[in-house]
């Protein structure tokens, strides 16, 4: 009988991430399946940001390895990611749309059709001329999300999407999200918020100094860790 | 995903676009060249003969500091929001980017020049003895040396403490041939002299400085 596994899209195998003396990430193996939600939770300071910049190319690991659709080449398969950082990664000088037709053709999109959908599907007017500099801090949160879904990738890359978002917006955000998961792609979440993700996502990954410490698919199980951190879940 | 010179000229596009906007590079630029040019009128008052022997060190050392606060500016730009990291993570060429900025910046500092140009003129009471023509095309290689090497240097010094003073430093001596090879063929063609050799100079310069850049941008990009 043939065992029916998921596939990992993402394998991370002792990854060490050094800033000068500073162990950021301290040897960190992980395989993660397609099609998941992973929330990923920890005190500030944890490394969870640091693993998701490494996993977008941006962080070289000071050693171990990771892959990602089956490419140790970040380079070779960017086309099929998408990476939302804290800060907005937009000029706050252009319109939403001027940012996007401007990244899109970064990845070959000229069509402006592409950008109005996405912006649409993140519950923005496309037609808005306000530069993004005048949006506020949600509105840029989503604008935000918008350009890492441009490309409809296979794996999306968030980091802290549902910060300075008001609740209402945050779960419109969330069901947006699971939608997408539901299509198929990968979506890796850090965040402090996990119990908006609650119902979502399909795992929740505890790090803690630079490491690994639960997987876990009840986010109730990681109560226990949090009292002893101090980080609340909720 | 779109050819390079695609990606160039949308690059390119969306700086000027920037530019045109908030006006930061040219605005700083044109005050401090005008400055230069107004404090030097006051502090000397050469004769036309004069004039033509150090006219070439004053335009340059003007257009050179100028370009260094249009330099700045450039990279400045992209740190905000760290918008980098957007095209880093994104399959277009470093390249493509360095490119982009360059034309940019080649372009911002050649504006300047053409405003700039008439006040020395008539500040300096300059008449060329040569061919104006050649002057053009020094003008031309000398920004394209300072552009370059800037835009290069400007990138390098974008994560350090203080950038703004990083640039200067780097940028300073490695531009000294260059720099010494506009003065000289600027100072040679207002005298009705040959600069043949200070402008194939300066050609060689560009060239070599502009294949090195593009060899090493992509590691300067990625650094962290």
């Amino acid at each position: 009988m043939i065992e029916n596994t998921p596939v990992p899209v993402i394998t991370v195998t002792n990854l060490i991430k050094q800033f000068g003396r500073f162990a950021a990430l301290r040897g960190v193996s992980a395989e993660f399946s397609g099609g998941k939600l992973y929330a990923i939770l920890g005190d500030n300071g944890a490394g969870k940001t640091t693993l998701l910049r490494t996993l977008a190319g941006l962080n070289q690991p000071s050693s171990g390895e990771f892959s990602i659709l089956g490419s140790r080449k970040f380079h070779d398969i960017c086309e099929q990611v998408g990476y939302m950082a804290h800060p907005s990664l937009l000029y706050d000088e252009m319109s939403g749309m001027e940012n996007l037709e401007y990244f899109g053709r970064l990845y070959g999109i000229t069509s402006s059709a592409r950008c109005a959908e996405v912006i649409w599907a993140v519950g923005l007017d496309p037609e808005l001329v306000r530069p993004v500099g005048q949006y506020s801090q949600g509105m840029r949160q989503r604008m935000s999300l918008a350009r890492a879904l441009l490309n409809d990738p296979k794996i999306l890359l968030l980091d802290e999407p549902f910060s300075n978002v008001d609740l209402h917006s945050a779960g419109e955000m969330v069901r947006l999200l699971a939608g997408i998961r539901d299509r198929g792609t990968t979506i890796f979440i850090v965040t402090h918020q996990a119990a908006l993700l609650e119902g979502a996502a399909d795992e929740f990954v505890w790090m803690e100094a630079g490491k690994i410490v639960e997987r876990t698919l009840d986010l109730k199980r990681l109560e226990n860790i949090g009292e002893s951190t101090g980080e609340s879940k909720r | 995903m779109s050819a390079p010179s695609g990606i160039t000229r949308v690059t390119l596009l969306k700086d000027l676009r920037l530019e045109w906007r908030s006006k930061d590079a040219v605005n700083s630029m044109l005050f401090f060249s005008l400055l230069v040019v107004v404090v030097f009128s006051f502090s000397f008052d050469p004769s036309a003969e004069e004039s033509r022997q150090i006219a070439g060190g004053l335009i340059w050392v003007a257009f050179l500091f100028a370009a260094v606060v249009a330099l700045n500016q450039t990279w400045a730009r992209e740190i905000r929001n760290q918008v980098l990291d957007a095209y880093r993570v994104s399959p277009a060429p470093a390249n493509s980017l360095f490119t982009a900025k360059v034309v940019g910046n080649f372009i911002f500092v050649s504006v300047l020049e053409a405003l700039m140009t008439p006040l020395f003129v008539v500040f300096y009471r300059l008449r060329s003895l040569g061919p104006v023509w050649q002057l053009a095309l020094v003008a031309a290689l000398g920004t394209w040396a300072l552009v370059v090497n800037g835009t290069f240097f400007a990138a390098m010094s974008l994560r350090t403490r203080s950038r703004e003073i990083m640039l200067p430093l780097l940028l300073f001596p490695i531009s000294i041939p260059a720099l010494l090879a506009m003065v000289q063929a600027t100072t040679a063609i207002l005298n009705g002299e040959g600069a043949r050799f200070w402008m194939a100079l300066l050609a060689s310069y560009d060239l070599v400085f502009t294949t090195v850049c593009l060899l090493l941008f992509e590691t300067v990009l990625n650094a962290e």
